[in-house]
């Protein structure tokens, strides 16, 4: 039965010390990789006859707004079907350059997904073959889902502030 | 104990169950009125509501239309999905920003004489969704005639509404839509 030392195991004898962080929050195993590896550990947990996760649950961006240069962090959730077992991985990218591989090569699902992390967080999936809006207006010019704004919705001009108390 | 709300008729005591007719000049076999006011009686009385619902004012109207409340008492029984056949467009529900242009689109494609209600605090006014993807109202695309406040609004409300949209028909003058006052106000919402 696989679990997650095992897991752990395997990650550690292929990638070395370049996966960090390992944690395991409510039993579920979690760790980092660096941003150029995503694809290459995705593929190794796709591909090992062992580990065998070959199935996209989510993918999502996290915003930490304080941690310079690696402000955005994307999330992958893997799913063993066989043995039922989940994983979560995450890669950190700098916002001003937040360019990370398109997971679509591997896992078709990722597809939507990507487009809709790009959407709200402005992650831009290189070699992504439709990256563009999918849930919000092809006019909106900003990612609303990155801790940069009030929480209040900026461009209503009939909210009066002196009747609101403010 | 009666809710304080105006569509509670418990202290009325002159309630007419039955409306009077316009004024007019009548005898033995005739009656003589002006045009708009029978085209007026007319057109009130046979509303056919297009329902734009998109969330739980949505349901309330499904209880409006029943045979609780029963719509159908005020001429309404016909509620038309075709945007072509209908007079009166009721939003009832949260607007997207994405859908303001389908909501534009189906009151494009009304003929005139056209009326809109907005049923409920998010078609008002974006209601609780201070939100960047939520339009704070649809008065922001489309020219609304009544505003039912709510959240949501209750039937009794909503066959309030419908009564107010009555009245404004009523007595709207069929020179209405020519005059310059309802071009600038079609033309302040971008439509021709």
């Amino acid at each position: 039965m696989l679990n997650n030392e095992t897991i752990k195991q395997r990650l550690v004898e292929k990638f070395g010390d370049q996966l960090t962080n390992f944690a395991e929050p409510y039993g579920m195993l979690t760790f980092e990789a660096p941003k150029d590896m995503n694809l290459k550990v995705m593929q190794f947990l796709y591909d090992d006859p062992e580990l065998k996760f070959r199935f996209l649950t989510d993918l999502q961006a996290v915003h930490y707004p304080h941690e310079k240069e690696r402000e955005l962090a994307v999330v992958y959730h893997l799913h063993n079907l066989e043995d039922n077992v989940r994983i979560r991985f995450k890669v950190f990218t700098g916002i001003t350059k937040p360019d990370v591989y398109t997971a679509t090569k591997i896992f078709e699902a990722a597809n939507w997904m990507e487009r809709e992390t790009y959407d709200f967080y402005g992650v831009n999936f290189v070699g992504h073959p439709n990256l563009k809006r999918i849930l919000n207006v092809d006019e909106m010019d900003y990612f609303p889902m990155r801790k940069e704004y009030p929480l209040e919705e900026q461009t209503r001009v009939d909210k009066d502030d002196e009747m609101f108390g403010r | 104990m009666s809710r304080p709300v105006r569509y509670n008729l418990s202290g009325e005591n002159n309630l007419k169950l039955v409306k009077e007719g316009p004024e007019g000049l009548g005898g033995e076999g005739y009656f003589a009125t002006k045009l708009d006011q029978v085209v007026g009686l007319a057109r009130k009385n046979s509303i056919w509501p297009l329902p734009f619902a998109t969330s739980c004012c949505g349901i309330e109207f499904m209880a409006t239309m029943g045979s609780h409340y029963d719509l159908a008492r005020f001429g309404s029984e016909r509620v038309g999905f075709s945007p072509r056949q209908c007079d009166l467009l009721m939003v009832m529900g949260t607007i997207a920003k994405k859908m303001g242009p389908v909501v534009k689109q189906v009151y494009l494609q009304m003929a005139e004489p056209r009326w809109v209600l907005a049923m409920g605090a998010c078609a008002c006014s974006g209601g609780i969704f201070d939100s960047y993807s939520v339009l704070q109202g649809i008065d922001q695309i489309i020219p609304v005639d009544v505003y039912i406040p709510g959240c949501p609004p209750r039937p009794e409300a909503v066959i309030d509404g419908i009564i107010k949209i009555q009245d404004l028909i009523g007595n709207e003058s069929l020179r209405r839509r020519n005059s310059d006052r309802y071009q600038d106000l079609m033309e302040s919402y971008g439509i021709q």
